[in-house]
């Protein structure tokens, strides 16, 4: 690392409309060195990278990129400057190959075959210099994420990028992965690249940056040297104050079966079995937390249960009560009247109508509850009346029942959700990725309300991509690859042991 | 019997030819992403310009440039309301083909007033029959002499045009660089627009494409095949067009044999009309003329597996705000 800097900013600023996404941003980034940028949903960390690879254009400020005044009007400039981008959803074309993938834009000529022969010997170049290994004829549908990531990486390198931007890189990665790109990121940087790290994990930043700013509502508040920080502190810049990074909870009290799960087979559309066979079991007063890599069945599972999705084989016996999914079980409203419970992963697609005011979904799938209604119409003061109580007892903001849902946050939308289900006060709860997209200060409380709904006695299984969130949570963990449960073992159990169980090791290699 | 089969596999190229130039038009604006069920209005309005600027002109050549300019004209229309716009793909293309059939019909009896055809051509107005050489010696030579001269030899430019258009647009798809810009942007315009290219123009070259090939089946249509435009003389060819299309999964080899799979039923049609069939008697015109249709709705229902098209098909391009 040295004192010269890579990328300069000088009182960027840019607004949409109401929204000031970057106010008065000034950031220094030290060539040859893994700079990391943290901040909460919305604090403006994609806005201002956007900025810098030409996406938008500051409304006022300056940008200097080695020590130079540029402007930056199109990804083309961007390109130019020698800054390459890695985003959070891969730009790439899934049924070309590598290569296809690495020229496109940089074809070097009118006709393809001067440039193909010339760039896969450049990209044979590079994955020596660089440890980045992938076939230059495999299509990209084919390959695991952790190697399409890759190919963006080689699409930066091969443009001659010095400045890398990577978007919530590791967001799809096993925790295997992620390590073996951040070795990746050590390189560049030891060859003289510069890397800028956008993220809202923590514990990425620790392991692998050398400085680090931290974002909150648009602003940068603080740049740290990463040896000399800590989570804690970095945490409470990012919200703004003091915030518990574990939860706190008491040991589980099991009690009474309260969920049990024989045999459950789910296949898909293409005929794929993504749920093998899966047994599990879940007791009141337990949290039961269901890791894996996204894309290995438990949301079919989660989905399964809940009665949304059609099944093979399997039943489902709630508080007692044994329902053949094969038969009529792809109910969810005898499962709810069971007293099961579902948050769904993706409260955008299931868990809400956006378009429909806060209310309406505060009593979406009870609608038909006599408690609502007066014979066959909706009574909305009453509706209005519980709307209200739920979000006074769930902090939802702005506290306005008749706003349209879409208006709320991530982090709010998912406290409707939440108090929708909590609150039918159900012996079962299942929820699926609760705080994907939603704020640190959210998180919190979410976690506080599962937690306590466990201490009511009741069973809650959780099915979470992120690891740290099923270790703080989860009583037990049962660990899912390809459609089966590979393991139980216990949350305290280390991370690698489990990253490798995920990643599809048997549990004797795991545990070595 | 053979000489039958070669008549048949003459007519055969001739009735495909519309029908391939349309479908590999529509190939290029598809595959960059822009659904097109305008073809069969382009075509129509390129088949009406040729025949009006042919009969006034007696050039079959300026009446090839009057087609291309207004399917170009009409292709750009498509372009504006949904590249710029991002209007409705399909709702632009049935307004475009709406607008076709209306204009022409009206401005034909206007202008001529002959119940919307245009004055018949003849001579350096129309694209004349070619013989290529040694057609005429070789003639008599058994079997190879006969399928020289009456099936390889004896159309006019066009169709020599529209089956070269087969192995270009390949060359073009899979061998150069807007080709493969093209491709991409059909299925992830994100990864094209962050490669800073430009989605707009790109998909704007592709309906340019999509506009001169319409132009030129248009022409074939008036001047080539017949003497003069007939109001609604593309009949639907545009529609079995998108059918070969997609039959063909968007490939240009394989949209070539739909075309010609189409054209040859046409053909057996035209020959069956006023035969006898064993068993059957005669069969009722109606009927034959129908068969084209019906092939393709079954093809199109069930013999074709899974036509998967380009993924960001029917989508305009947003960059996203995050």
């Amino acid at each position: 690392m040295s004192d010269q800097l890579a990328i300069e900013l000088v009182g960027v600023d840019k607004r949409f409309g109401q929204v000031h996404a970057n106010k008065d941003i000034h950031l220094k980034v030290k060539k040859g060195s893994i700079h990391g940028i943290v901040g909460e949903n919305g604090a403006g960390k994609s806005t201002l990278m956007s900025i810098l690879y030409g996406f938008y254009h500051a409304d006022s400020g300056e940008i200097r990129v080695d020590g130079r005044k540029v402007s930056i009007p199109s990804s083309q400039a961007a390109i130019a400057l020698g800054i390459g981008m890695v985003h959070q959803h891969f730009m790439l074309v899934e049924n070309f190959t590598v290569l296809e993938n690495v020229i496109l834009g940089a074809e070097g000529g009118a006709l393809l075959a001067g440039g193909m022969s010339k760039a896969r010997a450049e990209l044979k170049r590079l994955a020596d210099d660089y440890d980045l290994k992938v076939d230059p004829d495999a299509l990209i549908e084919d390959l695991p994420v952790g190697l399409q990531q890759r190919v963006e990486i080689l699409k930066a390198l091969f443009r001659s990028a010095d400045i890398l931007i990577l978007d919530e890189p590791t967001g799809v990665l096993t925790p295997a992965e992620a390590d073996h790109l951040f070795r990746i990121l050590r390189v560049l940087r030891d060859e003289g690249k510069t890397v800028l790290l956008i993220t809202h994990k923590l514990r990425e930043i620790m392991a692998v940056t050398d400085e680090v700013s931290v974002m909150r509502r648009g602003e940068i508040v603080a740049t740290r040297q990463t040896s000399k920080t800590s989570m804690g502190e970095l945490a409470e810049l990012m919200v703004g104050r003091r915030v518990l990074l574990e939860v706190e909870k008491g040991p589980a009290q099991p009690g009474r079966p309260v969920l049990t799960v024989e045999n459950l087979t789910v296949r898909d559309a293409r005929g794929v079995d993504v749920v093998r066979n899966v047994s599990l079991e879940v007791r009141a007063g337990e949290i039961v937390g269901i890791a894996g890599v996204s894309g290995n069945g438990q949301s079919e599972l989660l989905e399964a249960i809940a009665g949304i999705r059609a099944v093979i084989s399997g039943t489902v016996t709630v508080d007692g009560t044994r329902v053949d999914l094969t038969q009529g079980g792809t109910d969810p409203a005898a499962m709810r009247g069971l007293g099961l419970a579902h948050v769904p992963e993706d409260r955008h697609r299931m868990g809400l109508v956006t378009r429909f005011p806060e209310c309406e979904n505060a009593i979406l799938g009870y609608h038909r509850d006599p408690a609502y209604g007066r014979g066959p119409f909706l009574d909305f003061d009453r509706i209005r009346k519980a709307a209200k109580t739920e979000i006074e007892k769930y902090d939802i903001r702005p506290a306005e029942c008749m706003l349209k849902t879409a208006n709320f946050s991530g982090g709010n939308q998912q406290k409707i959700v939440l108090a929708r289900e909590i609150e039918r006060d159900p012996v079962i709860l299942l929820v699926g990725q609760p705080t994907r997209g939603v704020d640190i200060g959210a998180i919190e409380f979410i976690h506080k309300r599962i937690v306590a709904l466990r201490d009511a006695g009741k069973g809650v299984l959780l099915v979470s991509v992120e690891l740290d969130e099923i270790r703080a949570l989860a009583d037990r963990v049962l660990v899912m690859f390809d459609g089966k449960v590979v393991g139980e073992r216990a949350p305290e159990t280390a991370e690698s042991e489990l990253g490798l169980l995920m990643a599809g090791a048997s549990g004797q290699e795991a545990a070595e | 019997m053979f000489e039958t089969l070669i008549f048949v596999l003459d007519s055969t190229a001739r009735l495909s030819t519309p029908l391939l130039l349309a479908a590999l038009a529509g190939l290029y604006s598809e595959r960059s992403g822009v659904f097109d069920i305008g073809l069969e209005g382009k075509m129509l309005g390129a088949a009406f310009a040729a025949g009006t600027a042919a009969a006034l002109s007696g050039s079959a050549w300026i009446g090839l440039a009057a087609g291309i300019v207004i399917s170009v004209a009409l292709a750009l229309v498509h372009g504006f309301a949904c590249i710029t716009n991002r209007g409705n793909q399909i709702v632009s293309g049935v307004a475009i083909n709406f607008l076709a059939i209306g204009l022409t019909a009206l401005l034909g009896q206007a202008w001529f007033g002959q119940g919307g055809r245009t004055p018949s051509v003849s001579g350096g107005g129309r694209f004349g029959e070619l013989t290529l050489p040694l057609a005429e010696s070789l003639r008599d030579v058994p079997v190879i002499g006969l399928i020289y001269y009456e099936l390889v030899s004896g159309h006019n430019i066009l169709v020599y045009v529209a089956f070269l258009a087969v192995p270009f647009s390949w060359w073009v798809l899979y061998r150069t660089r807007f080709g493969l810009r093209l491709r991409a942007v059909g299925e992830n315009p994100g990864a094209v627009d962050t490669a800073g290219i430009s989605v707009t123009w790109l998909r704007y070259r592709a309906v340019i494409c999509t506009g001169i090939l319409c132009g030129i089946a248009g022409t074939y249509l008036s001047i080539g095949q017949s003497a003069s435009f007939i109001a609604n003389m593309t009949a639907g060819k545009g529609f079995i067009a998108l059918a070969a299309l997609i039959f063909a999964k968007w490939k240009p080899v394989p949209v070539m044999f739909a075309c010609l799979l189409f054209g040859f039923l046409d053909a057996v049609a035209i020959r069956l009309q006023g035969q006898q069939v064993p068993g059957i008697g005669e069969v009722p015109v109606q009927a034959i003329q129908a068969l084209p249709y019906i092939l393709t709705v079954v093809l199109l229902a069930g013999f074709i597996g899974k036509a998967v098209p380009p993924r960001a098909g029917g989508v305009a391009y947003v960059k996203e705000r995050s």
